[in-house]
C-alpha cells in the first residue's frame, strides 16, 4: 500500500533499485512509512481545528466527519451512497475494459483494424469527459445507463491504449512459433499474444479503475440521486462541509482499496512473467 | 555409440516403440524445385535475392544436414519447407502436396529456442502436441521427451530460469511432440556444451530410428552432418546480382550406414572437403 502515492498514478514495476531497497525494509516498515503522511495529515488537522486556526463552517474537524459518518449510517444512507457509486464503477469498469481488450486486440493486431478505427477513437479519446454528460443525459436519461456509460468510456480508453500498442510489440518469434504449432486466430490471440500482453493489460485496467472513480464523480456530480457525488454535490447545496469531507475521505479509501487489489494481482502477475 | 556419462539421459537399447509415444506418423518425401526467395531491399532498389533455384529432394526418413556460412539463408530454406515463409519463385511439396501455410505435417526447433516465458518447460512442450491429443497421453508423452532429452528436473521451471543449453532441449522437446514427417531443426544443438551435444546427436538418431521422420538439419558444424546425416547439401551465399548460380553449391553423400564412428578415417576427406566449401582451409596431405 504504501508505494502507491496517488490512486491515479500507479507506476510501473520497479526498478532494481527500489526493488532491493523494498525487500530490506520489510512489509511492516514499508506500511508504517506509508501511513506516516496520513497521520501527520490527520494530526495538523485535528490540530488546526481543535486550535480554532479555521473557522468550523469552513473546516470542521476530524470528530465532526466522525460524527457525519456516523449520523449517515444510523440514518442508513451511507451504505448506500457507497454500495450505488461502487456499482457503478465495477460495472462500468467490467464493460469499458472488456469493450478496451476487444477493440485494443483488433486495432493492435489487424492493420485494417487499425488504419479504419485508430484515428476516429483517438478524436473521441480527446473529448474530455464532462463534454459527454448531457449528451448521456439527453439519450439514455438521468437512470443508471448514462452514468454506467461514461464510467465505461473512462475505463474504456486506458485499457484500448495500451493493449493495442502492447499487441504491436509482441516478440514477432513467438508468434511465429505458436503459427508453426498451428495455432491460428483466437487461439494464437489466447495462447500467445494475450499473456505476451498481460503485464500491459494489468497496467491498463489499473489506470483504468483509476478513470473510472474520475468518471463516476463527473456523472454523479452533475446528474444523480444517490451515490458519492450526489452526497458532495447535496452537502455543497446544504453547506454540509462535514460531508463533503466524508465524502473526499471515502472516495480516497474507495480508490486506494480497489487500486491496491489489482496491484496485488499484478504483482504476483510480475514475478510470474518475468 | 551411448556415451559413458555420469547421467544416463539415454534410453539404451533402443525401445522398439517410439521413444516418444507417438503415434507413429510415418516419415514424408520432401521435394523443392527451384524454390528462390527475395526479400524487398528498400524502396527503388532490387530485391535482394537470398535463396535462388534450390531443387532437392529429399526421401521419406532420409536426413540432410544444411550446411553453408552464416547468412547464405539455411533458416530460410527452412521457413519455405515448414510454409511460415513463401517461396518467390519455385515450389515446395511434402508427400506430393504443395505446402501452404504453417503446415501441421512439419515440426520445428528453432534456431533460438522461442520458449513461451509464462509457461514451464512442460506446458511449452505440450504446446507441440498435435491437435486433438488426449490430455493423459499428452502428458505422459511430454513426461517422456523432457526425460529424454534429460530435462525432467526441470519441467516445472520457466525458460527464464533454465540455461539456454537447457531451453533449447525442451526446443527441441516440443518439435518431437509433433511426431513429424518432417522435422525441421534448425542448429539444434548450437547452444550445447561439447559433450550434451553429442549426447544429443545421439539421441536425435535414437528417435529417428524408432520414430521415423524426414529430417532436414542446419548446422555449421561439418562434424555434426557427417556423423548424422545420410547427405549434406551445402549451401553458398549468393552474391550482388551477378552470376545467378543456384544456392546449393553442392550435395554430398555421406558414406556409411549409422551409427558412424566419430574418428571413421574415410570421412577425414570428406570432412576436408566441405571445409573447403565453407571456405575454412584445412591444411589437408593426403
Ligand atoms: N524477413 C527478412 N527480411 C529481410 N531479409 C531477411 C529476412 N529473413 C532473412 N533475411 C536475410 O536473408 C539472409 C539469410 O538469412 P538466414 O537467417 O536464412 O541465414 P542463415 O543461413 O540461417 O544464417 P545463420 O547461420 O547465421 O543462422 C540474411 O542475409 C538475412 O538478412
Ligand atoms: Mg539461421
Amino acid at each position: 500500500m504504501s508505494d502507491r502515492a496517488a490512486v491515479t498514478a500507479p507506476s510501473g514495476p520497479a526498478g532494481p533499485a527500489t526493488a532491493a531497497g523494498r525487500a530490506r525494509l520489510g512489509r511492516a516498515g514499508r506500511v508504517a512509512l506509508g501511513l506516516l503522511v496520513p497521520v501527520a495529515l490527520l494530526g495538523a488537522w485535528w490540530g488546526t481545528t481543535a486550535a480554532g486556526l479555521v473557522p468550523p463552517y469552513q473546516l470542521p474537524g476530524p470528530v465532526a466527519v466522525w460524527d457525519a459518518a456516523v449520523d449517515l449510517v444510523e440514518r442508513g444512507q451511507l451504505w448506500h451512497h457507497v454500495a450505488i457509486s461502487t456499482q457503478r464503477v465495477l460495472v462500468g469498469f467490467a464493460v469499458g475494459a472488456a469493450a478496451g481488450l476487444a477493440v485494443g486486440a483488433l486495432v493492435g493486431l489487424s492493420r485494417l483494424g487499425d488504419l479504419l478505427l485508430a484515428p476516429t477513437l483517438g478524436a473521441i479519446r480527446a473529448v474530455p469527459s464532462l463534454a459527454w454528460v448531457p449528451l448521456l443525459i439527453l439519450w439514455l436519461k438521468i437512470g443508471e445507463e448514462s452514468k454506467i456509460t461514461l464510467i465505461a468510456i473512462g475505463a474504456f480508453f486506458p485499457v484500448y491504449t495500451t493493449v493495442a500498442a502492447a499487441l504491436r510489440h509482441v516478440d514477432p518469434h513467438l508468434v511465429e512459433a505458436g503459427r508453426a504449432f498451428g495455432l491460428r486466430g483466437l487461439r494464437l490471440l489466447s495462447v500467445v499474444q494475450l499473456p505476451a500482453v498481460l503485464p500491459s493489460l494489468v497496467a491498463g485496467l489499473r489506470l483504468a479503475l483509476a478513470q473510472a472513480w474520475l468518471f463516476l464523480v463527473a456523472a454523479e456530480l452533475i446528474a444523480s440521486s444517490m451515490g458519492l457525488g450526489f452526497l458532495l454535490t447535496d452537502s455543497q447545496q446544504n453547506g454540509r462541509v462535514d460531508r463533503i469531507l466524508l465524502a473526499i475521505v471515502l472516495l480516497a479509501l474507495l480508490g486506494k482499496v480497489t487500486d491496491a487489489l489489482i496491484g496485488l494481482a499484478e504483482r504476483r502477475l510480475l514475478r510470474r512473467w518475468a | 555409440m551411448v556415451l559413458p556419462t555420469e547421467q544416463t539421459a539415454l534410453p539404451s537399447p533402443v525401445p522398439t516403440t517410439s521413444p516418444g509415444g507417438g503415434r507413429g506418423t510415418s516419415a514424408l518425401p520432401v521435394r523443392l524445385d527451384g524454390v528462390a526467395r527475395a526479400f524487398p531491399a528498400g524502396r527503388g532498389s532490387t530485391p535482394r535475392t537470398v535463396l535462388a533455384g534450390v531443387d532437392l529432394e529429399v526421401a521419406p526418413g532420409e536426413i540432410v544436414a544444411v550446411l553453408g556460412p552464416s547468412g547464405c539463408g539455411k533458416s530460410t530454406l527452412l521457413r519455405q519447407v515448414s510454409g511460415l515463409d513463401a517461396p518467390t519463385a519455385g515450389r515446395v511439396t511434402v508427400d506430393g502436396t504443395p505446402v501452404a501455410g504453417a503446415d501441421p505435417r512439419t515440426a520445428v526447433a528453432f534456431q533460438e529456442p522461442r520458449l513461451l516465458p509464462w509457461r514451464t518447460l512442460t506446458q511449452n512442450v505440450a504446446l507441440g502436441l498435435p491437435a486433438g491429443t488426449p490430455r493423459p497421453a499428452g502428458r505422459e508423452r511430454v513426461a517422456r521427451l523432457l526425460d529424454l532429452v534429460g530435462l525432467s528436473g526441470a519441467a516445472e521451471l520457466r525458460p527464464r530460469q533454465v540455461s539456454g543449453g537447457m531451453a533449447q532441449r525442451a526446443s527441441l522437446a516440443r518439435a518431437l511432440a509433433r511426431d513429424p514427417g518432417v522435422l525441421l531443426l534448425d542448429e539444434p544443438f548450437g547452444a550445447l556444451d561439447a559433450l550434451t551435444r553429442l549426447r544429443m546427436q545421439d539421441l536425435l538418431l535414437d528417435v529417428h530410428a524408432a520414430q521415423p521422420a524426414t529430417v532436414l538439419l542446419v548446422t555449421h558444424d561439418v562434424e555434426e552432418a557427417l556423423y548424422l546425416a545420410d547427405r549434406v547439401v551445402l549451401l553458398r551465399t549468393l552474391g550482388q546480382g551477378a552470376a545467378p548460380a543456384g544456392s546449393v553449391a553442392r550435395v554430398v553423400e555421406v558414406p556409411g550406414a549409422r551409427p558412424r564412428d566419430r574418428a571413421a578415417r574415410d570421412l577425414a576427406e570428406l570432412r576436408a572437403e566441405l571445409l573447403d566449401g565453407l571456405g575454412v582451409p584445412t591444411h589437408h596431405d593426403r
